[in-house]
């Protein structure tokens, strides 16, 4: 069975963020790594979190990872798989697998990033098992 | 042997409403700290500082001082979710060892359900939060969230459904004696593994209840506990600690109590052997699970092993824990628990808790509340308290 989706809220967008989501919108994932200690960090951030640099700089992800962690959501009227996903990029984040039989969602399975308009018509960064 | 205590801790109260569909929340606050400074030997003029979480209503404590008449010239208003008064008990405690207070008042109420909350829905917080947007559209919830928790530490370690669910049976075991407790029915662990799936892998019965309520604490003076008899408790160490996401890189099988507990038991110069009785907090079966390992009761990913066959059931295993039923079946005021967890700890040091669950000469106890999510964006906080002659 494959899954019946909600409907997605739209994301925040504040302007630390909105490179982010105009990525979103068409079709890349975008991170910020820092040019000062070479780390990539979630949520991107103006400021590194690792060493406070605000040298920060945006990249396209490879959209690739494994999932880290999942619950599916069984009590939801529309029920969902929330997640955390890990990134080839090394950082993980949260997010959805869609297009999945929940009974073939497992920790370590391989994921790629796909994207769902919200109900704003803004761009949402989801994940789906690898083929 | 006689250990040091900067403050006692000599009132307590917990509000016997679990649905206050005709009471205020500002009423509640000022039910409880009447009820902490009566059992304390004390009112409201001796008390000169003031204690209450960031979701009590008004700006800090200024409207709930205001409220119940406090002449107050100390306040604090940590806000760490469920874990705030385990962390104001600390604060009170330093503050009074500052000379900065003598007698501190804790409250906590709240009524989600008699506003009609469930645990279904985003948790959303609005304003200015930096990471909102990368949440809030994938629908996490307080229960998906903590499921997310136990489903990793079940695949790192191995730890299993059934284990999760002894937790919940010692619970039972325990709340069947509290008149007030919502859950009474004694449960087994087929009967949890068995309930229906809300958020895999946790079930219905490995979540704690809704409730309505509150309750408070009296922190004071070695000075004025001295005045106030032998039922004082001692306040001999106090950690926390806030954990998060770390930019990206975290690990879900680890909690805030990893660092707050080695803080208390080194400030208390206890082991986690000492340790007669411990109230754990118990937002879910798996948040007792991993704090009972970060507090080193047991070697990490051993906590399923070590929290079955009844090993947390009062005068059956070695660790007695939430001895009230806790969160799982008695009481989860506000949908914060920290503020139960100390008062069943008090209890026991007291010879004061239910007779059938009284944990035999209980000379030492622990209170560890955990707020937020579990492993993700959570705080935590661990007092080790002592008998009177402890
Ligand atoms: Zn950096």
């Amino acid at each position: 069975m494959s899954q019946q989706e909600r409907v997605y809220k739209d994301p925040d967008i504040n302007m630390e963020t909105e490179r982010y989501w105009e990525g979103a919108k068409n079709g890349k994932l975008l991170m910020k790594k820092c040019n000062s200690c070479g780390k990539t960090h979630f949520y991107p951030r103006a400021i590194c979190p690792v060493c406070s640099s605000s040298d920060t700089e945006w990249y396209e992800a490879s959209g690739k990872g494994k999932i880290y962690s999942y619950s599916i959501m069984r009590r939801s009227e529309i029920p969902y798989v929330m997640a955390y996903v890990t990134l080839d990029e090394g950082i993980t984040m949260m997010s959805n697998i869609v297009e999945s039989d929940f009974d073939d969602v497992k920790i370590g399975k391989a994921v790629e990033v796909t994207f769902r308009k919200t109900e704003g018509n803004q761009s949402l960064p989801v994940f789906r098992l690898c083929k | 042997m006689s250990r040091m205590s900067k403050a006692y801790i000599a009132g307590i109260y917990e509000h016997p409403t679990r649905k206050a569909v005709d009471k205020t929340i500002p009423q509640l606050h000022a039910e409880v700290a009447i009820g902490a400074l009566k059992d304390a030997g004390l009112t409201k003029d001796d008390v000169d500082g003031y204690f209450c979480d960031g979701d009590a209503p008004g700006l800090g404590g200024m409207s709930m001082a205001e409220y119940m008449g406090l002449n107050i010239t100390y306040t604090d208003t940590t806000e760490t979710g469920g874990s705030s008064y385990v962390v104001h008990v600390g604060h009170a405690v330093e503050a009074i060892a500052a000379g900065k207070c003598n007698v501190a008042l804790i409250t906590l109420a709240g009524r989600p359900r008699a506003e009609g909350l469930t645990t279904l829905g985003a948790r959303d917080r609005g304003g200015e939060l930096p990471e909102r947007g990368f949440e809030i559209p994938y629908a996490p919830v307080i229960t998906n969230m903590y499921g997310m928790a136990a489903m990793r530490h079940m695949y790192e370690y191995g730890t299993t459904s059934e284990q999760l669910a002894w937790i919940k049976v010692a619970a039972s075991h325990h709340a069947q004696h509290n008149e007030h407790a919502m859950l009474r029915d004694v449960v087994t662990v087929e009967d949890v593994v068995n309930s229906p799936m809300i958020s895999d892998p946790l079930h219905r019965l490995d979540c704690c209840v809704i409730s309505d309520g509150g309750g408070a604490l009296i922190v004071v003076s070695p000075e004025i506990a001295k005045s106030l008899g032998d039922r004082c408790v001692k306040v001999l160490g106090h950690g926390e600690a806030v954990k998060h996401l770390n930019g990206g890189n975290f690990d879900l099988t680890y909690t805030g109590a990893a660092k707050s507990g080695p803080i208390a038991f080194a400030e208390a110069n206890v082991k986690p052997a000492d340790i007669d009785y411990a109230s754990i907090y118990d937002s879910f079966t798996i948040t007792v699970l991993e704090t009972i390992e970060d507090l080193g009761f047991c070697e990490k990913g051993q906590g399923g092993k070590f929290v079955s066959d009844g090993n947390l059931i009062s005068g059956v295993g070695k660790l007695p824990f939430n001895t009230d039923g806790g969160g799982l079946c008695n009481n989860h005021p506000s949908n914060r628990g920290g503020m139960t967890k100390v008062i069943e700890a008090v209890r026991q040091l007291r010879g004061e808790a239910h007779p059938r669950v009284q944990v035999p000469d209980c000379t030492l106890a622990l209170a560890h509340g955990t707020g937020g999510q579990i492993s993700t964006r959570t705080g935590a906080g661990t007092v080790i308290l002592g008998r009177n002659d402890a």
